[in-house]
């Protein structure tokens, strides 16, 4: 079995496990209560806070535990779009190809009258911070860019960005989802003001995340009732799970730059290998990449069959094709590199997790080369492309 | 629970029929890149009846084995059988599809119609040369 859809999810690390487990077990006190086992999961807690503040170089008052990454995007946007509402300011600017958690959070705010304005991502997936200052206006009350790409992976400058908020007084926010614990992420040096994380993409428990928030931005309640998390987000506390969260960061902190290097070494043989296949393009620019992320699109076949015969050969991988989305359009962000409906229905995403070896990598090269090359042998598209009835595109 | 039937997973495995038939005697071809799925069905006919039957399809799972079933279903049928074909029927034979994949049957029941339109255009075509050469 080869696990390549460490962006969907990971494996949670032996010791974010036993963390949880522990705690379950011994520590199930409520954080809340003023007796000893209750206490001591209010240390476990805050422990966990500080924790997390530190990998990002933040206060751990700025740290809210969230129950992930979408719930982190909904209220850093709401909170930062109440805050511009106050002062008039209704515009924000975000990219075309965010997250469903942004982009919705953003449509929602648009049917409350607010003003959006979606940067274009260009063909290398990459946001031009020319093109973020020149959207800037005196309303513009939020800048929500992802720093990392979910599907493809491209790796925004975020730091530039960061540094262009600043500079017009506007709130930045980032889904950091795909990129904290993958790649350094300072919320000082990368004048970020609001970002978000979710522990199951660094092997940490599903269901927990959190929201970095600047001090002084002001937070909306999202969750109203007790007065836990200073009363942003009301509800006891997923101790074990925060805890978790916690120490699957810190370990994944410890070990960044070598796990980085090993998997840029795994992922630009995979990308030499995939290459190989006639009429086939990678997705996103080649090096401001994440350390895992492959997305490949290949004229002639569609993705979820190419899908389900390497799931046949013990391969889990992920695509943007439309039949894996149950709609009608292939991935947003694959529309949005400019890729055309008839070659990003034929994409795959591999995310690499840290324990890929290099026969994985050939194993993977050559199950994609026979699978692909299988489904070309009877699709129409294929066979019109060949006869020269139609142009390829790739 | 799995996403298709064993059906389904059976014929997407082992598509039966696939491939062209050369100088077929109808020819379909249905679909569009743009939604994801495109199928061409090729019919061999001899005395109204479907002798042979292949199939080339782009497209999901569900797709390639709606096209499959779609073919063993008509071969070796009359015409005025085959022109019944229903997607509910293609469906049914692969024990279920999921309700967002419908649209695959539904496409292989289009795909089998134009196959046969095409025959009986080329029939009718021919009878009305036959008709200029005598
Ligand atoms: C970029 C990005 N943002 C947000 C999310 C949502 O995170 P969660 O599943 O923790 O709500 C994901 C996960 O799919 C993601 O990749
Ligand atoms: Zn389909």
């Amino acid at each position: 079995m080869i696990y390549a859809d460490n962006a969907a999810t990971t494996k949670m690390s032996s010791r974010a496990i036993e963390t949880m487990v522990s705690l379950m077990k011994e520590t199930f006190g409520n954080p809340s209560s003023l007796y000893t086992i209750g206490q001591r999961a209010k240390e476990v807690l805050e422990q966990a806070r500080k924790d997390v503040a530190e990998v990002i170089g933040a206060d751990p008052r700025e740290i809210l535990f969230t129950s992930g990454g979408s719930e982190a995007d909904n209220q850093a946007i709401i909170s930062a779009a109440k805050i511009g509402e106050k002062k008039g300011k209704k515009h924000i600017i975000s990219s075309a190809f965010e997250h469903h958690a942004v982009l919705h959070t953003l449509e929602k705010l648009k049917k409350e009258g607010y003003e959006i304005t979606l940067l274009d991502v260009h063909e290398d997936g990459l946001v031009r911070p020319e093109e973020l200052e020149a959207a800037i206006r005196e309303d513009t009350c939020l800048v929500t860019i992802m720093y990392a790409n979910n599907e493809i992976g491209t790796i925004q400058p975020i730091r530039e960005i960061g540094a262009i908020c600043r500079k017009h007084g506007v709130l930045f926010h980032t889904d950091a989802v795909q990129a904290i614990a993958h790649v350094p992420v300072n919320v000082v040096d990368d004048n970020i003001d609001l970002l978000s994380s979710s522990a199951h993409k660094f092997h940490g428990p599903k269901g927990v995340g959190f929201l970095y928030a600047k001090k002084g931005v002001l937070l909306s309640n999202l969750i109203e009732g007790g007065a836990q998390e200073r009363g942003k987000r009301a509800g006891t506390e997923n101790v074990p799970g925060i805890a978790a969260m916690a120490a699957a960061l810190k370990e994944a902190a410890e070990h960044l730059e070598e796990n980085s290097e090993k998997l840029k070494k795994r992922r630009d043989q995979l990308i030499a290998g995939l290459r190989e296949i006639p009429h086939s393009a990678l997705n996103g620019d080649e090096t401001r990449r994440l350390p895992g992320n492959v997305n490949f699109c290949f004229e002639g076949i569609e993705g979820e069959s190419l899908l389900l015969l390497l799931d046949d050969k013990g391969i889990s991988a992920s695509s943007g094709s439309a039949c894996t989305s149950g709609s009608l359009d292939p991935s947003h962000v694959l529309l949005a590199i400019g890729r055309v409906h008839d070659v990003a229905h034929g994409s795959l995403r591999l995310s690499l997790g840290e324990d890929v070896t290099e026969e994985q990598i050939h194993e993977i090269i050559q199950s994609v080369k026979e699978v692909v090359e299988y489904l070309r042998s009877f699709s129409p598209i294929w066979r019109d492309l060949m006869a020269g009835k139609k142009p390829f595109i790739l | 629970m799995a996403l298709y039937s064993e059906k389904v997973m059976d014929h997407f495995r082992n598509p039966r029929n696939v491939g062209v038939i050369e100088n077929a005697d109808g020819v379909g071809e249905v679909g569009n890149a743009k939604c994801g799925d495109i199928m061409k069905m090729y019919l061999k006919i001899d005395d109204d009846v479907i002798s042979d039957v292949k199939f080339e399809t782009f497209g999901c799972g569900s797709a390639i084995a709606s096209s499959s079933m779609a073919t063993e279903l008509i071969k070796g049928k009359p015409v005025s059988e085959a022109m019944q074909l229903t997607n509910k029927a293609v469906a049914e034979a692969l024990d279920g599809l999921p309700d967002y994949k419908m649209h695959c049957s539904v496409l292989a029941e289009e795909a089998i119609r134009s196959a046969l339109d095409d025959y009986y255009k080329k029939k009718a075509e021919n009878e009305i040369r036959d008709l200029h050469d005598r």
